[in-house]
């Protein structure tokens, strides 16, 4: 029964916000890209590196596209999101728990 | 043109399923002649299968989930004979070919078809009358999980005639479920079908989260919540978590099928292990996904029967709540001889043992429940107390298990096979029948047999430990799962004895079905009518209204006062109807063809990819995606049900409870 879309609880951005956004983020993918195509870290370190890259720029889309703040329109949203981030984290610490401590133990790395 | 398809895949030449197609053709045919010759096509699609009302929605799941149970009874009856004659040099009736496809399809049926349908069956016609709400959050999205569920099992059933399944295990483990080691289709239809009708389950874990947290009765506070919404409130949450897994799992092993990836080959840096790990995260929620709304429908019927309240509500609400958050974390268990060191299997080993905990305290929250009350042994009280006895002693050989040690000895034996389906068949499966027993006249406005079903009970009951019970012996003597053919002397009489079980629990099937038909025929001798929809002096709002419910359930919402509302409004002599109350026109969902269509779009989608026919493929996501385009620019979705019509609804009832008040 509530099907119908209403616009309430979600926020607006203003040009201002979006053209930030949009020079974070391609910010943060020319650093990506730069840091592996100059060789300029160790391949670990590279990989490190731009998995964190990737974390911020997640977090620059939540923030300045999808629009997510602590405002309490947003109390949902912001909840289903701590879900997401707590479910990946179970399984994604949790499968490389496993998944190292099988590495170690079978001597296979 | 047709891909991989030629006519050398139509299985023309083995006699089982030649057999078999005859028969489901026939049946068919009687089916669809029935419908014409009775002129109800049209009052099927119009009421049926278009239909948003979740509790036609919920009969239809259930419908689907009967129909699943025959086939993966069938399989599990054909490989239990196959065991009790392949011994010493007789090959059995059944080549390896064919019995690998057996037992992969047993499980897979029995788990995403019988149960999950069953168990979204159950939670359709049974939440949004518990929460007094008039439909779920979504309707439409509703019906497209029923269809996406129903095209998926049609899928797996297609490729009983169209080619095969797959032979890798009701989970596919890679490197088997490889394109090198299964270059057929089957491992791509049991792909293509779990990744479906996933979908249809996550929606439907959506759709049922905001119905529970949005659409509850005024009044009706979390911790008023009856405890079967309860369990299907962390249902839902379990299924939110757990199936993007499944669909991430499925999604890997199909780039590793179809484009020639390597995440989980021997070669290229795969590692098949990385599957174990994901699938099982998603397959430990997914035993409890199962089995907590079974809880559930166990604490509604024992309090209903043993006359009094609950013994520790809010206990219960805490052991679901706390199995919820544990079952997140004890995946491992299903692979301890992985490979992993001490500190994985002993953390996993020790979350298992702990997660019995709660578990163990529902079970004394029963007992003490039905301690001091007055109990009536109704059909459906047997199979709640045939699953206490059984469900215990499947959950003491589950802590077997749950010990690494002695995990090492015990895996991928048969004791595995009876440990899973003492739970699965003792907890989930009894528990659905309950529950089917319980709620069947609030859907259909009548009564099942009591006779037939107490029947169908001890057939099942007896049965099951005749079938089970040898199984953990022959895992102790040794014996592997999923094995053909064997020459051991001392495993073949234990192997008898668990076809004699199997064969009981045919007769189980026999009398349930006895039951719904001997049901059917009487519906209308007085003492199966339920006019008053109360038939049980039962306690939540569900029986508050009509049985079967008015199609907007509540003419007016009821107000919640306590726990149990219902029980409450009886007590304190309040009309939890407010019958002849201030009526308003009532909001509803529009029935739409559009879940149907996208439905049957995705068959054709998933058909035409399991065959690598790919213009087909492009028709059904095109089809898929135009329909989803087309409703969304429908605005014309719902309508008002003027007040006359509830009216003249209401006063139907008033006058049927009165006719039921003077009879008594």
């Amino acid at each position: 029964m509530a099907e119908h879309i209403s616009s309430s609880g979600e926020g607006h951005g203003s040009v201002g916000s979006y053209l930030t956004g949009f020079v974070l983020a391609v910010i943060l993918t020319v650093a990506a890209f730069g840091l592996v195509m100059s060789h300029a870290m160790s391949p670990s370190a590279t990989g490190g590196a731009i998995a964190l890259l990737a974390v911020v720029q997640i977090v620059v889309h939540l923030i300045y596209f999808l629009h997510m703040n602590g405002s309490s329109e947003q109390r949902w949203n912001v909840m289903a999101f701590t879900f997401t981030v707590l479910s990946v984290l179970v399984l994604v610490a949790g499968t490389m728990f496993i998944m190292h401590d099988t590495s170690i133990n079978m001597m296979s790395r | 043109m047709f891909g991989k398809l030629t006519l050398s895949a139509i299985p023309y030449d083995v006699p089982i399923l030649v057999g078999t197609f005859i028969g489901a053709a026939i049946a068919g045919l009687a089916v669809v002649g029935l419908i014409t010759y009775y002129g109800k096509w049209g009052y099927l699609w119009r009421e049926w299968l278009t239909s948003v009302d979740h509790k036609r929605i919920g009969v239809m799941y259930i419908v689907v989930a009967l129909v699943a149970l025959f086939r993966g009874f069938a399989d599990a009856i054909m490989m239990r004979s196959q065991l009790a004659l392949a011994y010493a040099g007789n090959p059995g009736y059944l080549p390896p070919h064919h019995y690998d496809q057996i037992f992969s399809a047993h499980g897979t049926i029995m788990i995403f078809f019988m149960a999950m349908a069953f168990m979204q069956g159950l939670m359709n016609i049974v939440v949004p009358l518990q929460i007094g709400a008039r439909d779920v959050a979504f309707p439409f999205v509703n019906t497209l999980s029923f269809w996406m569920t129903t095209i998926s099992f049609l899928l797996v059933n297609v490729s009983l005639f169209i080619g095969e399944f797959s032979q890798c295990g009701w989970l596919a483990y890679p490197p088997l479920s490889e394109q090198q080691f299964s270059p057929g289709v089957g491992v791509d239809y049991y792909i293509w079908a779990v990744q479906l009708s996933g979908v249809g389950t996550l929606l439907t874990g959506v759709n049922f989260f905001a119905t529970i947290v949005k659409m509850r009765a005024p009044g009706m506070t979390y911790m008023r919540m009856p405890v079967f919404t309860w369990t299907i409130f962390c249902t839902t949450v379990l299924i939110m978590v757990a199936f993007p897994i499944l669909t991430v799992a499925m999604g890997l092993l199909g780039l590793d099928r179809y484009l020639g990836m390597h995440f989980f080959t021997n070669d290229g840096g795969g590692n098949q292990m990385l599957y174990l790990s994901v699938i099982w995260g998603w397959g430990h929620p997914e035993v409890y996904i199962l089995v907590l709304p079974a809880f559930g429908a166990f604490s509604e019927i024992t309090q209903t029967f043993s006359r009094k309240p609950l013994f520790g509500y809010k206990t219960m609400v805490y052991a679901t709540a706390s199995i919820m958050v544990l079952s997140l974390v004890v995946w491992v268990h299903h692979f301890f001889t992985m490979g992993a060191g001490p500190n994985v299997n002993a953390f996993f080993g020790i979350m298992t043992m702990i997660i019995a905990v709660p578990t163990g305290v529902k079970i004394f929250n029963w007992l003490f429940t039905m301690y001091k009350g007055r109990v009536e042994f109704h059909a459906t009280m047997y199979w709640v107390i045939g699953f206490m006895i059984t469900f215990s002693i499947g959950g003491m050989t589950g802590v077997m298990l749950a010990i690494p040690a002695s995990d090492f000895v015990l895996h991928n034996s048969l004791f595995v096979i009876a440990h899973f389906h003492n739970v699965i068949i003792g907890g989930v499966y009894f528990g659905y029948v309950a529950a089917m027993n319980f709620w069947f006249p609030k859907a259909f406005g009548f009564k099942l047999n009591e006779a037939w079903g107490k029947r169908a009970f001890w057939l099942w009951f007896v049965g099951f430990y005749f079938a089970f019970m040898p199984l953990y012996v022959l895992g102790f003597e040794g014996m592997t799962r999923r094995m053909n053919h064997y020459d051991n002397p001392e495993w073949h009489m234990w192997l008898l004895i668990a076809e004699v079980g199997a064969v009981l629990i045919a007769g189980g099937i026999v009398c349930q079905l006895t039951q719904l038909y001997v049901s059917i025929r009487d519906r209308n001798l007085a003492e199966n009518r339920d006019l008053t929809g109360d038939p049980w002096n039962a306690r939540t709002l569900e029986w508050s209204t009509s049985s079967p419910p008015p199609f907007y359930n509540f003419a007016i919402l009821p107000e919640v006062h306590e726990l149990d509302a219902f029980a409450h409004d009886k007590e304190a002599g309040i009309d939890t109807r407010q019958a002849g109350g201030n009526y308003q026109p009532i909001h509803m969902p529009k029935n739409t063809a559009c879940g149907f269509l996208i439905g049957a779009f995705s068959f054709v989608l998933g058909f035409g990819a399991v065959w690598y026919i790919w213009w087909l493929a492009a028709v059904g996501l095109i089809g898929v995606i135009a329909t989803v385009i087309a409703r969304s620019a429908n605005n014309d979705v719902d309508y008002y049900v003027p007040v006359s019509e509830v009216v003249r609804i209401e006063q139907e009832h008033s006058h049927n409870l009165m006719a039921a008040q003077a009879a008594e």
